[in-house]
């Protein structure tokens, strides 16, 4: 076990865990920050896509020893009143079936628009690629990326 | 001594020294113009053992470990890595990007962060993990051995490595990280110490190019 101190948005941490430990057994089961999805563990469904200093990043596949002194943040903090131009583009294209990949795709999808307020319909499938939805929102989900990046 | 006899030294060592500078000069081009029976030049330093036979059977190891999924997998023919003991696309479809480093949110660093976590299937963890950038792309997929020899010998296909960059790349991270991949993922045929053995005597013995 080691003593680590991580920044969560914008809140500073001290966990007691050994090095290996993914951050997203920390999230869910240190800080209780639940938004944050488990689905394969092994980094190939994208459920589990938090921010390290802006970009996406797969907790489940990042162990606590690599963090650092990067900057996370979760699904929790990407607004302070979930209002980010995603989320309501979200909302608006009633995007979840059963919504268990949101919060990883949501995250997605801010990280792209934050590199390029204007991505085109290739740009959005490359990037989103990596986040499965079992559901098979992704036309919705393609709609709601079109209609947040008008607000970027 | 008489005059004659001086002007015959003097002569002499015109000569010897005339002899001495076409010799260097003949040493000098055949060590600049090795591997040219298909018009392709490979520069050597000037200081190497120059024996075809011992480097050819190097590259012979050489290349059996190269053209393994461990090196292989990120040297594709395409702008997608490839995967696992079979070489398969990537899942997820990753681009290699401008620095080879991914795009946006796709870039190898998503999923490989600078150490992995334990567990069979998880991604591999290294600080630099990438493919070779879009301008040189490296490509080691359906190479034969000669093509392969004479690419990592041109700088301008290699990364711009002369053959002591090129030696020296043997202690790269990320090639090391070949033989250090986790899981029950398939190593190359030889250790990591037999292939830095077979890698310097293929390089110092003149790094010649297989016939094919």
């Amino acid at each position: 076990m080691a003593l680590y101190t991580i920044n969560v948005n914008g809140t500073s941490h001290q966990v007691d865990v050994d090095p290996d430990t993914p951050l997203l057994w920390i999230l869910r089961d240190n800080l209780r920050l639940l938004g944050t999805k488990y689905g394969c563990g092994i980094a190939h469904c994208g459920v589990c896509t938090i921010h390290l200093d802006g970009e996406a990043t797969r907790s489940c596949a990042y162990p606590i020893s690599a963090i650092e002194n990067k900057k996370i943040v979760t699904i929790e903090g990407l607004s302070e009143k979930g209002d980010h131009p995603v989320q309501k583009a979200w909302i608006e294209h009633d995007v979840p079936q059963c919504g268990y990949c949101q919060a990883g795709q949501i995250m997605t999808a801010a990280s792209l628009l934050a590199q390029n307020s204007n991505p085109s319909d290739d740009e959005i499938r490359r990037a989103m690629n990596g986040n499965l939805c079992r559901c098979a929102t992704y036309t919705r989900i393609n709609r709601a990326i079109k209609t947040a990046s008008k607000e970027m | 001594m008489t005059n004659k006899q001086t002007h015959l030294n003097l002569y002499k060592k015109i000569g010897l020294l005339a002899l001495s500078l076409a010799l260097v000069g003949i040493f000098a081009i055949a060590c600049k113009a090795k591997n040219t029976s298909n018009g392709e030049y490979v520069s050597l330093p000037q200081a190497q053992k120059q024996d075809s036979l011992a480097s050819i059977a190097a590259f012979k190891d050489v290349y059996a470990v190269l053209m393994h999924p461990r090196c292989m997998n990120c040297h594709p023919t395409g702008d997608i890595p490839l995967q696992g003991d079979e070489s398969r696309i990537h899942t997820m479809l990753p681009q290699r990007g401008p620095d080879g480093k991914g795009i946006s949110t796709m870039k190898c660093a998503t999923c490989h962060a600078a150490t992995g976590v334990p567990g069979e299937h998880t991604p591999p963890g290294n600080p630099s993990w990438h493919l070779p950038p879009a301008d040189m792309k490296m490509v080691f997929q359906g190479k034969s051995a000669r093509e392969l020899a004479l690419q990592l010998v041109n700088p301008e296909k290699n990364g711009h490595k002369d053959m002591q960059a090129l030696r020296e790349h043997a202690e790269d991270t990320l090639v090391k990280s070949g033989w250090n991949i986790g899981g029950h993922r398939e190593l190359p045929p030889l250790s990591y110490d037999e292939f830095k053995e077979v890698w310097y005597a293929w390089i110092d013995n003149g790094a010649y190019a297989p016939s094919n």
